[in-house]
């Protein structure tokens, strides 16, 4: 994939007004989360990894963001979505079992753990948890295609969009207090903001983001 | 920084914080647990906190209680998504049914101001017919509220909260010019316009509660585009910040981080205090009058967890409607992909709106439906694209990328009320060892029709944009409404117009629940028109010796 916005880095702007410091400390505070496994165990944490690896595939030119650290510390400091489906147990236990499960689906249908599959294969998988496919006898009452899609997708899509390297990709603003912004019509922007390549004139845009801060 | 708002209560020792002057502290008078109050309130959001100022005004001595924190949003709010989830009721809830609801950000707050401390600021009224919308439109239940009184609430609620909007708001009878200047539209906002015109429908600038210029010490709004996840500069005028004010300089106390999980009620049936959580230790405070002001799932989770052998239904429920006719409004929502760079993270989310189909009686279906502008932040727009298409891998990351360039409508559709949607108490028991809500809900045929209608015309109006990649968000739900009804009787009510219980004369229900039908608007203006309606209420009627 292009670079949308090239050169753009919105930690550039964390010693300028679109920064306080409550929003300095939060951010800081999510760029030292512990990389190590605190409530997932060697084999959990495994296909954890393997998992976000495919929902959410990071480019291998630049550090990835440790997605099952944070999966992990949303279940560690049990912080909860205010809410419940009644057919999933509560988050943690539906975390253990649905990855429990999957490891038996990847034994079975292919004879090896979740993590040593290829991805096309692990895709597959993904596949039909999504579409309620995958019914084995770990899953208990828990319904796969539940878990896929208030488990799996927004604990690790969320995970990924709120780290400052989702921002720069997709051209996004960032903390924006107390500054705000200035230019609110369609096609303006502040000089504080991601400047994106249009054809042929990436050097512009890089320019641009280098001044943004 | 202050200290944590969430290690313990910051309104104790007869002080409350200055929400605005970082570190600075407002006097707050404090009551004794063993002599009854006149009044306590349950909840400070858009309904509890403009009675408990309404009533201390009027020289009643108020007592408002939050599960939530106080906090002090120069210094506790960041510029972020995630970490902002602080504000939300997030403990646990079980959700079922059909349709099983969406809970925590999207409908509801735990803190001091309630929900109003992250809503969106969207201030509309309702269409005068739907006060009227079974005799009148034939479909819902009547409320027992007029509304040209209505009206004059609306417009004090207005100028309380300094309502920026148009100058002229094309839908419903006249209306006074609001406080503020409309706030200048942003790039969504003007496609969304662009759209109506194409149509042949009008819209308009969206009233809402930031102001447009300085008010007292809140500076104006500086477009930074988080407003549901916090105003960090006190633009946003939310009950944390105006109501809330009021009422401790009018004599009120608020209590924080205090958690009621039960009503008294005494032998001869009157409510006579409330049994509350604070620093780890239940207390008890007597009262006079009970207000419960807690929203549509915590208002009748609380009635009914104060069952007793002579009320063994639950508080107010010799109808047998508490917890029943929960409502919410529709939400879905059209997505596409412009040309041009939008940028829709600049300003509130939704500065233009097009009530046209609130005001048209010729649709095949009940209700009435608006649609606004929309900016939503990445993980809302993250949770959109695997929600509403099933994106993950790179799939997902390739579509994440066109976010500058993503355009968008979502309606606020009115849903009937049914009695099957409802909540119950469940087994499972939360941190305070209190039995959690059990939210059941499904669409009903009326809904599905009117969503499908909406999609459809909002679709109608970004193609006319020239939006492409055109998708639809079909699942998605918001503002609740219902589970206390207001009405004319004991049989098909809880409460009275006054939000007085039928069953019960010192109880009193004062939110959303009390809504007999839920509008195609926001709820947020006619919850506090009713709380300053019933505050007024309320001194009249001590004044005749009724109360």
């Amino acid at each position: 994939m292009t670079d949308r916005y090239p050169g753009y880095d919105v930690l550039a702007k964390r010693w300028t007004q679109s920064w306080n410091e409550q929003t300095r400390e939060v951010i800081n505070a999510r760029l030292a989360t512990p990389r190590e496994p605190r409530f997932f165990d060697a084999a959990e944490w495994a296909t954890l990894g393997a998992v976000c690896d495919r929902i959410m595939p990071q480019p291998g030119d630049r550090p990835a963001v440790p997605l099952p650290a944070y999966v992990d510390f949303k279940m560690h400091e049990g912080l909860l979505d205010g809410y419940r489906y009644a057919a999933l147990p509560p988050q943690g236990e539906a975390w253990r079992r649905g990855l429990a499960a999957l490891e038996d689906e990847a034994k079975q249908r292919y004879g090896a753990p979740f993590h040593a599959l290829l991805g096309e294969r692990q895709d597959t998988l993904l596949r039909s948890m999504q579409s309620g496919e995958l019914n084995g006898e770990a899953w208990g009452a828990m319904p796969s295609a539940l878990f896929f899609a208030h488990r799996v997708i927004p604990d690790i899509t969320h995970a990924y969009y709120a780290h400052p390297v989702a921002w720069n990709e997709i051209g996004f603003g960032g903390p924006a207090s107390p500054r705000g912004y200035v230019r609110m019509a369609l096609d303006r922007r502040d000089p504080w903001e991601a400047a994106e390549a249009k054809p042929g004139d990436e050097a512009r845009a890089r320019r641009d983001n280098d001044r943004v801060g | 920084m202050s200290a944590d708002p969430f290690a313990a209560p910051r309104a104790a020792a007869g002080r409350a914080p200055d929400v605005f002057k970082p570190g600075a502290w407002v006097q707050m008078r404090q009551f004794s647990e063993d002599e009854a109050v006149d009044f306590v309130v349950v909840g400070t959001g858009a309904g509890g906190a403009p009675l408990i100022a309404g009533l201390a005004e009027g020289g009643f001595s108020v007592v408002g209680f939050d599960a939530g924190p106080y906090f002090r949003p120069l210094e506790d709010f960041a510029s972020d998504e995630m970490e902002q989830d602080k504000l939300y009721w997030n403990d646990p809830r079980v959700v079922d049914g059909a349709n099983p609801l969406t809970m925590g950000g999207k409908n509801s707050g735990k803190a001091v101001g309630g929900s109003t401390v992250h809503f969106a600021m969207v201030s509309l009224r309702f269409r005068p017919e739907w006060f009227k919308s079974r005799s009148v439109l034939g479909y819902g239940a009547d409320w027992p509220l007029d509304w040209r009184d209505m009206w004059r609430y609306y417009t004090k609620a207005e100028r309380a909260l300094s309502i920026s909007g148009p100058m002229h708001y094309p839908w419903g009878p006249k209306r006074p010019a609001y406080p503020y200047r409309a706030h200048e539209m942003n790039g969504a906002a003007v496609l969304l316009a662009r759209g109506c015109e194409a149509m042949g429908i009008a819209w308009t600038q969206m009233p809402l509660a930031t102001v447009s210029a300085p008010h007292g010490a809140s500076p104006p709004c500086v477009y930074r585009g988080f407003c549901r996840f916090g105003c960090s500069t006190n633009a946003k005028q939310s009950q944390l910040v105006t109501f809330i004010p009021r009422a401790l300089k009018a004599g009120a106390e608020i209590r924080d981080l205090a958690m009621v999980g039960r009503i008294e009620t005494d032998a001869a049936g009157q409510a006579t205090g409330v049994h509350y959580i604070r620093e780890g230790r239940w207390r008890f405070q007597r009262a006079r009058n009970v207000v419960v002001a807690g929203y549509a799932i915590e208002t009748p989770r609380l009635l009914l967890a104060s069952a007793t052998a002579r009320y063994a239904d639950g508080l107010a429920n010799s109808s047998g409607l508490v917890g029943k006719n929960l409502m919410t409004q529709s939400n879905q929502a059209v997505f596409g992909t412009m040309q041009e760079e939008v940028r829709w993270y600049k300003g509130p989310p939704s500065l233009s709106i097009t009530e046209h189909w609130n005001y048209d009686d010729r649709k095949d279906f009940s209700g009435g439906y608006c649609w606004m502008a929309q900016g939503p932040l990445p993980i809302e727009w993250a949770s959109i694209q695997t929600g509403s298409r099933g994106l993950w891998g790179q799939a997902l990351r390739d579509e994440m990328v066109k976010y500058n360039h993503q355009v968008g409508l979502k309606m606020v559709g009115e849903m009937l009320p049914d009695e099957r949607n409802r909540v119950t108490l469940d087994d499972e028991v939360d941190q305070y060892g209190l039995r959690v809500a059990r939210v059941t809900y499904g669409w009903g045929d009326n809904d599905k029709a009117m969503i499908q209608d909406a999609l459809g015309q909002m679709q109608t109006s970004l193609e006319a944009v020239g939006a492409r990649e055109i998708f639809r968000q079909e699942d998605d739900t918001c503002h609740l409404a219902g589970t206390a009804r207001m009405g004319f009787d004991r049989e098909t009510s809880v409460v009275n117009a006054d939000c007085r219980s039928w069953d019960i004369p010192n109880l009193w229900v004062c939110d959303g629940s009390v809504f007999p039908t839920t509008g195609g608007v926001n709820p947020s203006l006619t919850i506090t028109a009713i709380a300053m309606r019933t505050a007024d209420r309320i001194r009249a009627l001590a004044a005749r010796g009724e109360l």
